[in-house]
């Protein structure tokens, strides 16, 4: 004890316990740690609940239910996605923005000549503008069209079978085949102001899928006409097995891809049944897909050669020519994708991961604007890296594409002088075979939608020979020894060098 | 002025004691719901719990490793403390991954273990590689055994 200390006040000793404000931060440190379990026990909960759920059984759906959004009730994580094909979004040389080709690319302009698509020829959007865009374009209000379009511009099926059953085939499940065929042959043959009165949406979920087994299905006739035309001609299909398999067993009845088909064909064959060449057959406009020869660009032309078919007359030099249409399926079918049994639907519709559920993306799109869900399951590289190797693919076919137009312009340019120097349709005979020749291989790679990427040894053997034709046929023209003057439109035949 | 102050203290106490309770039970069911304890164990079932390595599970059923490798066999150290600690990290960035949904698809193998990878594939094939400068352990010099052989735990890729 110190002296100076009063010893009626003894100090009473510290008590060795925490101090109230310890306590209190104790009790929130404590009730935030319960927090956080409490809210991490909820996220345990909701993971191992969406393991388990995978459908909900909203509405009932059937082989006529067109709409999306009925089914969207059931498949709410799929319809999400498909929903965003509304998205405008351009890559390098492409991408869903509806941007006018023919300024971007004005040589076009006299390629197709006298031609509906030199008029308007705009990159095609997302699925969801299917519908709205085929009812737009001027192809379509300046000149007139076939309900044929709406084949694939529209979800027709439904359309198809009652169009069938109106004209005739019996009703009931067993007949859908017959009727859609039949309804089709209807539809095809109606004008297209007319026929789009019978359609409402453009592509959905029933053009892909069975209502009542969720299965993959192909329905459109066309298609199924086409894939039976090339299971029955003797071209190798190693990346479609089921086909040689069907052909081995020399089945009597017809291939037919939802019985013969494996799953993984299907998420290939379902957008076949609308990314490839066709034209339309005979007065009743038919949708047809020319693959009785096989599915290569010079088996295809000997298809329509056969046929004595051609899509317009040029309008400058009187070549009667064929116009490609996105060939999607067909070039993938050279690929090195393809033989490696990787589908459409894996590179376009990923699978995807929302919480403990995976599905598959429907948002339809480029692979570049998803390298890691689409491409990376594969090629562990880094997103950058895959990115440039396909941008390099498609950069390298964007040079030879602009080669083989300058080289097709310049056969125009000196097939249309010769014509006006009064060169004779003779005369002119091998030259405008040469341009039909040189105007389908080019216009193969340029409307195949994927800058070369789907088969890109294949893309540059076509415009190595579409470059070729262009030249021979400049040679053919020169050979008649007809008169012909200076070319009017200079540099139409310089290589692309000089003026990029 | 100095009576309610004990009285405080006690109630404050009994609080804290409670939200003790509270934490440990809570803490322990939510363990046990999210079979915490299976994480422990050698089972491959485990690393398939939250869903996100059902391909690399489904793949690793039909690969030619099935018959003798498990997960840890390949993707953990094999001495005990390593084992353990490379669980709990890994695990950590699991979970975290898993409960913010923040992680990048594809999942994929990261350096760091890819070399504990490396080694366990030398430690099992010792005698056939034992003439090859593997480096295992030494990411620049490192060879990698799955570059090649690359379907050896997963079976092959599409």
């Amino acid at each position: 004890m110190s002296a100076n200390s009063d010893p009626s006040t003894p100090v009473p000793p510290r008590p060795r316990t925490l101090p109230i404000w310890g306590l209190v931060v104790l009790l929130v440190v404590t009730a935030l740690a319960t927090l956080a379990t409490l809210l991490l026990y909820q996220n345990i909960v909701t993971r191992k609940a969406e393991a388990t759920q995978h459908v909900f059984r909203v509405v009932d759906v059937d082989d006529m239910t067109v709409d999306p959004e009925l089914w969207g009730k059931n498949y709410p994580r799929q319809y999400d996605s498909y929903k965003r094909t509304v998205d405008i979004i351009r890559t390098r040389h492409g991408g869903s923005e509806a941007f006018q080709k023919m300024d971007e690319y004005p040589v076009w302009r006299r390629i197709f000549a006298g031609y509906a698509f030199a008029v308007d020829h705009r990159e095609e959007r997302g699925h969801a503008y299917m519908l709205q865009d085929q009812i737009e374009t001027e192809r379509v209000t300046k000149f007139k069209q076939p309900g044929s379009c709406l084949h694939c511009h529209a979800s027709t099926i439904p359309a198809y079978i009652k169009a069938g059953i109106a004209a005739g085939v019996p009703e009931g499940k067993e007949h859908r085949e017959a009727q859609i065929q039949k309804g089709f042959e209807v539809i095809c043959a109606m004008p297209f102001e007319e026929a789009v009165k019978e359609v409402s949406h453009p592509v959905s979920c029933i053009d892909c899928h069975d209502a009542e087994t969720m299965n993959l299905r192909v329905s459109r006739p066309a298609f199924v006409n086409g894939i039976r035309s090339l299971a029955e001609s003797d071209y190798p299909t190693p990346h479609l097995q089921s086909i040689e398999r069907w052909r081995r067993e020399k089945s009597d009845r017809p291939y037919d891809p939802n019985i013969d088909a494996s799953r993984q064909e299907m998420r290939s064959l379902v957008c076949a049944q609308c990314h490839v060449e066709y034209h339309f057959k005979g007065p009743g406009k038919e949708v047809s897909y020319p693959w009785s020869k096989g599915l290569r660009a010079e088996q295809m032309e000997a298809h329509y050669d056969e046929l004595g078919f051609s899509d317009w007359t040029h309008a400058e030099t009187g070549a009667k020519v064929l116009k490609a249409q996105h060939p999607e399926f067909e070039l993938w079918s050279q690929g090195t994708h393809a033989r490696a049994g990787v589908s459409c639907a894996d590179c376009h519709m990923p699978y995807v991961r929302e919480g403990a559920i995976k599905v598959s993306s429907h948002h339809v799109r480029s692979p570049l604007l998803n390298v890691a869900q689409s491409c990376q399951t594969c090629h562990r590289v880094s997103e950058k890296e895959l990115l440039s190797r396909a941008e390099a693919i498609q950069d390298r076919n964007a040079d030879l594409l602009r080669r083989s137009e300058s080289a097709l312009v310049a056969l125009i340019t000196r097939l249309a002088d010769a014509r006006q120097a009064g060169a004779t349709d003779e005369q002119l005979k091998a030259a405008r075979e040469l341009q039909r020749k040189a105007q389908w291989r080019l216009d193969f790679v340029s409307a195949e939608n994927s800058m070369g990427f789907h088969a890109p040894q294949e893309a540059a053997r076509i415009l190595a020979e579409s470059i070729d034709y262009s030249r021979q046929g400049e040679l053919a023209v020169d050979a008649r020894a007809v008169e012909v003057p200076k070319p009017k439109t200079a540099g139409a035949g310089r290589p692309p060098a000089a003026d990029r | 002025m100095k009576l309610p102050r004990p009285k405080l203290r006690l109630v404050l106490t009994i609080l804290l004691v409670w939200c003790v309770g509270v934490f440990a039970g809570l803490g322990t069911h939510t363990f046990h719901y999210a079979e915490g304890l299976s994480y422990f164990s050698n089972d491959p079932k485990a690393c398939v719990n939250c869903h996100i390595m059902r391909d690399q599970y489904d793949g690793w059923l039909k690969s030619s490793h099935h018959a003798v490798a498990t997960c840890n066999d390949c993707h953990t150290p094999h001495d005990f403390i390593g084992k353990y600690l490379s669980k709990a990290e890994n695990g950590y960035w699991h979970s975290k991954g898993f409960t913010l949904q923040d992680f990048h698809e594809p999942i994929m193998i990261r350096p760091k273990n890819t070399k504990v990878l490396q080694q366990n594939c030398v430690a099992c094939h010792q005698q056939i590689v034992d003439g090859i400068n593997h480096h295992a352990g030494d990411t620049r010099q490192m060879l990698d055994c799955i570059h090649c052989h690359k379907d050896v735990g997963h079976g092959p890729s599409r």
